[in-house]
């Protein structure tokens, strides 16, 4: 049973398709990243999984269930589906420590305390428990971040989306999230990550996803095969581009 | 003014008693009401968003005087025992309910996009998101406002001088139209309206400055 699968799905926005034709089967425990141009589907292909965007047409199965299907509780998706954003999303009224038990708490009917041990162990992983009782205004962009991937983590979800999640972090401090998120996926996640980290794609992720107008230009199975030979012409324009630095 | 007050100190404090009386339930009231409205307004249901729509538009467009003279004049018809202070009292209520509503919805459309997102991404369910997240955030945005709503609230509970409320407008007018001292009675309610508003006025102030400390509210 895959994690997740799309059949022929189509995203409208009025008449512009912002998903052209889908058709992507994910399995547990992969890591795929999905690269791209600005504008070519990536964040609402992320965002269509859990539900934030609805697709027009076409078959989505999450953990299977039909996201289409109106029976299909979607808080029950949520729950085993997390997602980190790129701005953050901390929950400004609540302490750090509460940020990442609330959902346990109010969702899975974890005990407090029992909740709170969680998250004491989460904020070791992600290397803040000294930032326990902080409001999130009062981290860097970096170690909200990081908290926010801890209030996924505690929900132990069985995937989790992340939606461009270093875009808008300094770059002295991309490091520490990638970090973080490279353990995450050393522990077995499924996780699927919208990003222009090349570095990240090509070192952690097990798969590669180019998107280019809605649609999936190449799926590679072996990141360092694409990056060093891309097949599709707009790969080869878009890793021109971006990496003619290198 | 002095005399007026001494003269007819009982008659003035019983009608602040029904002025405070009629402001506190109206208070409560139309918070409620405010904040249940809001949210149909809002609602992801296109029939609660209309019906809420309505409700709003349709009371905060008709003066008070009106509203209250329809609970006054109207509804004793349909409901026995309506007398002036509660068909006065349900009017200001539904009244200022209407604005509370408004204050809270743009309150709640001001909070972050990605903070409802946050909270339905970990699972929680709309209203689940609306207790804990947004409403905690939207209400700390709208004291201020909130806080001219309730002074405009006890002031035009003067309204319910009109339908014999008893309250301390009532007085004043009957203290007046004895005593021929109009000038001085007046005075003397104005500054006993302001004895009740100031207070509340800073206590919003106070609330603002608290609340905006707290990390969970």
């Amino acid at each position: 049973m895959s994690m997740i699968e799309f059949h022929d799905v189509n995203k409208y926005y009025g008449k512009f398709k912002a998903l052209k034709n889908i058709n992507l089967t994910i399995e547990r425990g992969e890591v795929v990243t999905i690269i791209g141009p600005s504008g070519s589907g990536k964040s609402t292909l992320l965002r269509t999984i859990n539900g934030l965007e609805l697709i027009s047409s076409g078959q989505l199965l999450v953990d299977n269930h039909d996201l289409a299907d109106p029976k299909t509780d979607m808080n029950r998706i949520r729950k085993n589906v997390g997602m980190v954003f790129q701005h953050f999303n901390l929950y400004a009224n609540k302490t750090i420590l509460q940020n990442i038990t609330l959902g346990p708490e109010k969702v899975l009917k974890v005990p407090h305390v029992k909740a709170a041990e969680d998250a004491e162990r989460l904020l070791g992983l992600v290397g803040l428990l000294d930032q326990a009782h902080k409001l999130p205004s009062m981290l860097s962009g970096g170690q909200k971040q990081r908290i926010a991937i801890a209030r996924a983590l505690a929900m132990h979800p069985k995937a989790i989306l992340f939606d461009e999640p270093t875009s808008a972090l300094d770059p002295e401090v991309i490091g520490d999230v990638l970090d973080v998120m490279k353990k995450v996926a050393e522990q077995g996640m499924t996780m699927i990550v919208v990003t222009h980290e090349m570095g990240f794609a090509k070192e952690v992720g097990n798969r590669l996803l180019f998107m280019a107008d809605g649609e999936i230009r190449e799926d590679s199975n072996d990141p360092r095969e694409f990056f060093r030979a891309p097949q599709d012409e707009r790969a080869q324009e878009f890793l021109g581009k971006i990496l003619h630095v290198d | 003014m002095i005399s007026i007050l001494t003269a007819h100190w009982s008659e003035l404090v019983e009608g602040m008693k029904y002025t405070i009386g009629s402001s506190l339930i109206a208070l409560i009231g139309s918070l409620i009401l405010g904040i249940i409205f809001a949210m149909f307004v809002i609602s992801p249901n296109r029939w609660l968003r209309i019906i809420g729509s309505v409700y709003v538009e349709i009371f905060r467009n008709i003066p008070l005087l009106v509203v209250a003279m329809f609970f006054y004049i109207v509804m004793p018809r349909f409901v026995p025992g309506l007398d002036g202070f509660k068909a006065g009292t349900i009017g200001l209520t539904i009244y200022t309910s209407a604005f509370i509503a408004e204050t809270f919805r743009a309150g709640i459309e001001s909070v972050a996009v990605g903070q409802m997102e946050a909270a339905r991404s970990n699972g929680m369910t709309y209203l689940q998101a609306m207790k804990y997240i947004i409403l905690p955030q939207a209400t700390k945005i709208v004291i201020p406002p909130l806080g001219n709503q309730f002074v405009n609230l006890v002031k035009n509970s003067s309204v319910l001088a009109f339908l014999a409320g008893f309250d301390l407008m009532y007085q004043g007018n009957l203290i007046a139209s004895t005593t021929f001292k109009t000038t001085d009675t007046y005075l003397a309610v104005g500054l006993l309206y302001l004895v009740m508003t100031m207070p509340l006025s800073y206590l919003m102030r106070y609330l603002e400055k608290r609340w905006s400390r707290l990390p969970t509210v």
